[in-house]
């Protein structure tokens, strides 16, 4: 049984020889500044995908309103480092406590509604997030949180996402993950097999909520400015896009989607009048083509090809 | 000393009233049947047990606890497992992880240990499988255990959905129509099934169906439901030969 306990392992160690050859060519100046930012940028968007995935793909409640949670999360953490010269970390597990417990608060009542009813609550509790923080002059209003320090940096994002992508990959995978997967495939047969469908779809929201907070910590950190238009809703539907691109319950997937979304809006920087056509010509392909996103719910580690770098153990 | 007793329960759903004035009772070990013509409201019954509805008025025991007030959830973790009508299997999931999913509240790891894989999660996580494993193989499941439930022919679904009820590990067991949809010789078999769980695992069973052949061959005790109300009660044979029953399932005379 320790069997993935040295799989973990061994993925945790060639992700650290990334991460060296990585932050090396950042110290050598080999990545500049630009290609720097968009890293980061692809750091933050895995986790927010990732954990988006949490709810939307594992647990099937579909949630609209991931920005808002990376809102709380960004302006939490900056008022803990800016306003009470809190270390960075206690920032970021601040933001991470009050966009969860946020979560939560905001689950316990909408999680019972469903599909489509449940969506267009999220999205309105995402705009309402935002809209309280465009009218608090305490954090700035609507001109944004300005003056906080750059204290995200590479190593640090690396470090957060691989413990968010394996903290996430560990629920799913327990008995209280499979609880979850039950919710989204049937709700009354998980709830007539004994899971407590109610404590579960709130947990998945919570710990999302949670990550979301961390992100946008990340986020403000790196930006100097925590700006409540960077929270609206159009960007909690590019989270959304990475998620159903890659595929609705496929931690790989949402990484694979993240990487690609922002490569993409990253290289067409320069086209800005392209970029949304070509964005919204690859998800149409993608919707006739591969509807269940570029992975379904398959990880890359379920793929034939790694079994057999295992030595072909079923 | 009866393990399941509902009294005057009664379930009104706006003026209609689907169960009026329901007795019933289950004794320990017993297998018994609920029978009735099409709308007679046997599932509704079943879902009043369950949880699913909460009834309008009356009381329903199990064990000597009242059942009433409480959810599903909790209804399935005092004792009380069942299957569908129409199966509910979860059907992008494989076979394996449809029986695991009901040991979910026997599961002691919390969700520190799920997520840093300390403590008891490995050696309950490996109790599991093995357990698992051991339903499937009961019903004949344990070579398709990685097989998508759906994908899986129509006479399996039915089995991984007792498999799955008893993996809860429940002291009463409700089975929903298990025969529906299956040939005579598939009932046959279900029926010699269900007959060896009830002994292996020292089972109560009530059961809803429409095949007379398989209700009167194993049920010790038949209830028969129309509209709403018990219309009859007693053994196979007597429950044969009431003219109420085969009034209710045939018509009466035309005088």
């Amino acid at each position: 049984m320790n069997l993935s306990r040295i799989k973990d392992i061994k993925i945790i160690a060639l992700s650290i020889v990334g991460f060296a050859i990585i932050q090396l060519l950042l110290t050598e100046n080999i990545i500049g500044s630009f290609w720097e930012l968009n890293i980061i940028l692809i750091g933050i968007n895995i986790i927010m995908s990732v954990s988006l995935n949490l709810i939307n793909g594992y647990t099937g409640q579909f949630s609209l309103g991931h920005a808002g949670f990376m809102a709380v999360g960004a302006y939490v953490s900056a008022i803990l480092t800016v306003k009470f010269q809190m270390p960075f970390l206690v920032g970021l597990i601040g933001g991470a406590a009050g966009a969860g417990t946020l979560g939560f608060l905001i689950g316990l009542p909408t999680l019972r509604l469903q599909g489509d009813y449940l969506a267009i609550a999220t999205l309105g509790l995402g705009e309402i997030i935002r809209i309280c923080i465009l009218n608090i002059s305490y954090v700035g209003g609507a001109s944004g949180f300005m003056g906080i320090p750059r204290y995200t940096n590479f190593a640090w994002t690396f470090f957060i996402v691989l413990f968010s992508i394996f903290f996430i990959k560990n629920f799913v995978n327990s008995s209280h993950g499979r609880a979850c997967i039950a919710i989204r495939e049937n709700e009354i047969a998980a709830e007539a097999m004994g899971v407590d469908t109610t404590k579960y779809k709130v947990m998945a929201f919570t710990i999302g909520a949670a990550f979301a907070g961390v992100a946008g910590g990340l986020f403000a950190h790196y930006f100097y400015i925590a700006h409540p238009a960077s929270f609206t809703f159009m960007a909690s539907f590019n989270y959304l896009t990475m998620v159903v691109m890659g595929g609705l319950g496929s931690i790989t997937g949402s990484i694979v989607g993240a990487v690609i979304l922002t490569f993409i809006s990253a290289a067409l920087a320069s086209w800005p009048e392209f970029r949304m056509i070509i964005y919204s010509l690859a998800l149409i392909l993608l919707m006739f083509y591969r509807p269940q996103g570029l992975f379904g719910n398959i990880e890359l580690t379920d793929l034939k090809i790694f079994k057999r770098f295992k030595g072909g153990r079923k | 000393m009866s393990l399941l007793k509902a009294e005057g329960v009664s379930k009104l759903f706006g003026g209609l009233k689907a169960v009026s004035n329901f007795d019933m009772y289950v004794n320990k070990g017993e297998l018994v049947g609920l029978i009735g013509p099409n709308g007679a409201g046997k599932t509704t019954a079943f879902n009043l047990l369950t949880g699913v509805y909460q009834p309008t008025t009356g009381t329903i025991d199990f064990d000597d606890k009242s059942l009433l007030a409480m959810k599903p959830y909790q209804i399935t973790q005092r004792g009380i497992a069942r299957t569908f009508q129409n199966i509910r299997l979860f059907s992008e999931l494989s076979v394996l992880d449809n029986v695991k999913i009901a040991y979910h509240f026997h599961v002691q790891y919390g969700l520190f240990e799920s997520v840093f894989r300390v403590g008891r999660y490995f050696k309950e996580e490996a109790e599991i499988e093995a357990k698992a494993i051991e339903f499937l193989k009961i019903f004949k499941l344990d070579d398709k255990k990685d097989e998508i439930a759906k994908n899986l022919p129509y006479g399996a679904q039915r089995r991984l959905e007792i498999a799955r009820a008893l993996a809860a590990q429940p002291k009463l067991l409700l089975l929903d129509e298990p025969a529906a949809g299956m040939n005579p010789q598939e009932t046959q078999e279900l029926m010699t099934m269900i007959r060896w769980i009830r002994e292996e695992f020292g089972l109560t069973i009530l059961l809803i169906e429409h095949d007379m052949s398989l209700v009167m061959g194993i049920c010790e005790r038949i209830y028969v439901l129309e509209y709403g109300s018990i219309i009859a009660s007693g053994v196979p044979a007597d429950i044969k030969n009431n003219p109420e029953v085969i009034r209710a399932y045939l018509g009466s005379e035309v005088e």
